[in-house]
């Protein structure tokens, strides 16, 4: 992952709410964060944590009302993505900024053709003809490792199994060689030997397309396989941020340590007693003023109430956005 | 033959002791609708359950693994086998004497959203196993429930409020609650964290756990997370396609898992450790799993093992013990891998099996 490139995407203070009838949720508060070239950025947290709204509002996927997304900037190639008008938004969506989503099944129209839906972003975002459009299309389900490809490509979705659903979302985010791609959750509706195979998949296109990729899920397993980078969300704040191994090796954050610790292993000791998060996840009926995590934290500064606590830079490329130092189990300063 | 087969199992009473189990689901075609064959969900399934210990069953969805748990509480009425649960078969039990045997044995369903009913306040959720099956008064009743929410770790003062009303990880403990209100001996725990986030998943299994310790419960534990399983399981039991491949102790099943399919599984789980995760060998296997419908003939696992043999592909192998406490069905570890083992179970796979015999 090339170091200090300059971002091909760059998200500053999104703020995203809801209008429910029993008054907003604020889902987003000012997330920060870039995503640079080439790199796999993992986005954990638990649902409600905002990962999938904050992914989603910056491309103007929410239906607006109930979402209102109200501030900050989304930079993709000199434009900021919450301002430019609706057609440019949709050139860029689809094309340049690709999707896979959590569920293959509802996510792919069972109406039509797989081979359809794959040629439908290439001949309107790409302007192929009929003819170019179905090679592409057996190319792309070649390189997603469909068996058969010009043969499936008359098939409806039904008729694949869900890994090979996931395989045909991908073909069809990846049809135009975007240069994002954002995954929501793309594992978390199959079996872990079909997760293994897609994740190989991953791994393998990544080498050969080059594309920087924005990972959501809530397995940390996942995100330690495959990611350069993570960002933790909570309470619809990003609570920590750091490259994959440092974040492993030296998490900040009491919420990313408490994670860490309750999820078991498969392999190595096992633990006695599982460690457990008390409490529940926020509700977020009202813009934070107070720390998201403090009901739940073992280390509670008084100051965590009054205070939503800033994101400090700890060095490594890591920041968190807690008072509590572990190193020196104090207070941080800004 | 069925016992010997359990001879290294621990000494302990078995609780709950399933032979030969089989639940298939007919399919029916054309427009007489005439039964043209079997999804075979379960396919001869062998196990015990020792009381007071954990059986974890694990399994990719589609294996049959909840169907087994719910044919093993008679959920379902079974197509063969047997199944004893305290010393009582039920599998062929009627249905009154079923009933007086229900408190015995319940169940914690995986989607508490979908397993409350949304008009019910918790008290009658909770209490409503009490009205149908006990003789308390109401007041008596009232604090039973009481006493199960305090149990769960649920306020006393929730107890005039709806589903709706609490999150995934509270609405499992209500689900938890109901199943205790009879006392049981054994729970059979379908997914029960499946649908609750990583965090709160730790919470409601150490309850179980909690739970199992104080009241001397037994449970079969059904989960497609393998890490969960290993955590709470004193036993696991893998499925794969309708049957039962390997069966063993924790401890063995995890440090030395012996059929190939096991193997895969428990590669393919992500390890939560950068440093770990790029050491590991994975197997990844290619394909899908075939449909229950149409199992290929000889061994289930043969069109994606990776150790496949010729015997596999024509005949079904054994399920035997290969080490004390540990059962596997796989040719590689049969001494007669280049002769048909058992020709009846290899002709078994061709001749459709009859019902109801």
């Amino acid at each position: 992952m090339p170091d200090g490139a300059a971002p091909i995407l760059d998200v500053r203070d999104l703020k995203t709410v809801f209008h429910t009838r029993s008054g907003e949720v604020h889902a987003v508060n000012d997330v920060s964060f870039d995503l640079r070239p080439g790199e796999l950025l993992g986005v954990v947290g638990e649902s409600g944590s905002g990962k999938s709204v904050t992914m989603m509002s910056l491309i103007g996927l929410l239906p607006t009302p109930p979402a209102d997304v109200r501030g900050g900037t989304v930079m993709f190639g000199g434009d900021d993505l919450l301002r430019i008008d609706a057609n440019r938004l949709r050139a860029i969506r689809g094309a340049r900024i690709g999707f896979v989503f959590q569920d293959p099944m509802t996510s792919l129209n069972p109406v039509y053709t797989v081979g359809f839906q794959i040629m439908e972003p290439l001949r309107k975002h790409m302007g192929l003809g009929k003819t170019a459009a179905r090679n592409r299309a057996v190319e792309l389900l070649e390189l997603v490792g469909i068996p058969g490809a010009r043969q499936r490509l008359s098939d409806y979705p039904h008729q694949f199994s869900g890994g090979m659903r996931q395989r045909v979302m991908i073909a069809i985010a990846l049809a135009c060689d975007p240069q994002v791609l954002i995954a929501d959750e793309p594992t978390t509706a199959l079996d872990v030997t079909i997760q293994a195979q897609i994740l190989e998949l991953v791994k393998d296109l990544r080498q050969k397309l080059g594309m920087a990729i924005v990972w959501i899920t809530h397995d940390l397993g996942v995100i330690a396989g495959i990611a350069d980078r993570v960002m933790v969300m909570y309470g619809g704040q990003v609570v920590e941020q750091a490259p994959v191994k440092e974040l492993f090796r030296n998490a900040q954050h009491p919420y990313t340590r408490a994670l860490l610790k309750t999820v078991p292993s498969v392999r190595g000791e096992r633990a006695p007693k599982l460690n457990v998060i008390e409490g529940q996840p926020p509700i977020l009926t009202a813009a934070p003023s107070a720390c998201p995590f403090r009901f739940r934290c073992a280390h509670r500064f008084e100051r965590c109430d009054r205070e939503n606590p800033p994101r400090f830079d700890v060095g490594q490329g890591h920041d968190a956005a807690c008072f509590w130092d572990p190193e020196t189990n104090g207070a941080r300063h800004a | 033959m069925l016992d010997d087969r359990l001879e290294g199992a621990p000494r302990k009473k078995a609780l709950v002791e399933v032979r030969g189990l089989k639940m298939y689901f007919p399919i029916h075609t054309g427009l007489l609708r005439r039964k043209t064959g079997d999804i075979k969900a379960v396919d001869d399934v062998t196990f015990d359950i020792v009381e007071g210990e954990t059986l974890g069953l694990v399994g990719e969805s589609g294996c049959g693994k909840s169907t087994c748990g719910r044919a093993v509480l008679r959920l379902y009425e079974v197509t063969d086998g047997s199944v004893r649960v305290d010393g009582h078969e039920i599998a062929h039990l009627g249905p009154n004497t079923l009933r007086r045997m229900r408190p015995t044995m319940q169940m914690v369903f995986q989607d508490p959203q979908a397993s409350l009913n949304p008009r019910m306040t918790l008290a009658s959720i909770i209490g409503e196993p009490l009205r149908e099956h006990t003789r308390l008064t109401k007041p008596e009743q009232l604090e039973r429930v009481y006493e199960l929410m305090d149990q769960v770790g649920l306020n006393r003062d929730f107890a005039n409020r709806y589903p709706h009303e609490f999150s995934g990880g509270q609405r499992q403990r209500i689900g938890i609650a109901r199943a205790l209100a009879l006392n049981p001996k054994f729970i059979v725990c379908d997914e029960p964290i499946a649908a609750l986030d990583v965090s709160i998943q730790a919470q409601v299994v150490n309850l179980l756990e909690e739970l199992q310790d104080r009241l001397g419960l037994t449970y079969l534990f059904i989960s497609h997370d393998l890490s969960m399983v290993r955590h709470i399981a004193d036993r696991v039991a893998v499925m794969y396609l309708g049957k039962i491949v390997e069966l063993a102790s924790r401890d063995d099943l995890y440090g030395d898992p012996k059929h190939p399919y096991t193997r895969a599984l428990l590669s393919a789980v992500p390890e939560p450790d950068p440093r770990e995760e790029s050491r590991i060998q994975r197997i990844v296997l290619q394909g899908d799993v075939p449909s229950p419908a149409n199992p290929p003939t000889g061994c289930n696992f043969c069109t994606r093992c990776p150790d496949v043999m010729d015997i596999c592909r024509k005949v079904d192998p054994e399920y035997r013990e290969i080490a004390p406490g540990h059962f596997t069905a796989c040719h590689l570890y049969c001494e007669t891998t280049t002769m048909p083992a058992e020709p009846t179970a290899a002709k078994e796979a061709f001749e459709p099996i009859q019902q109801g015999e």
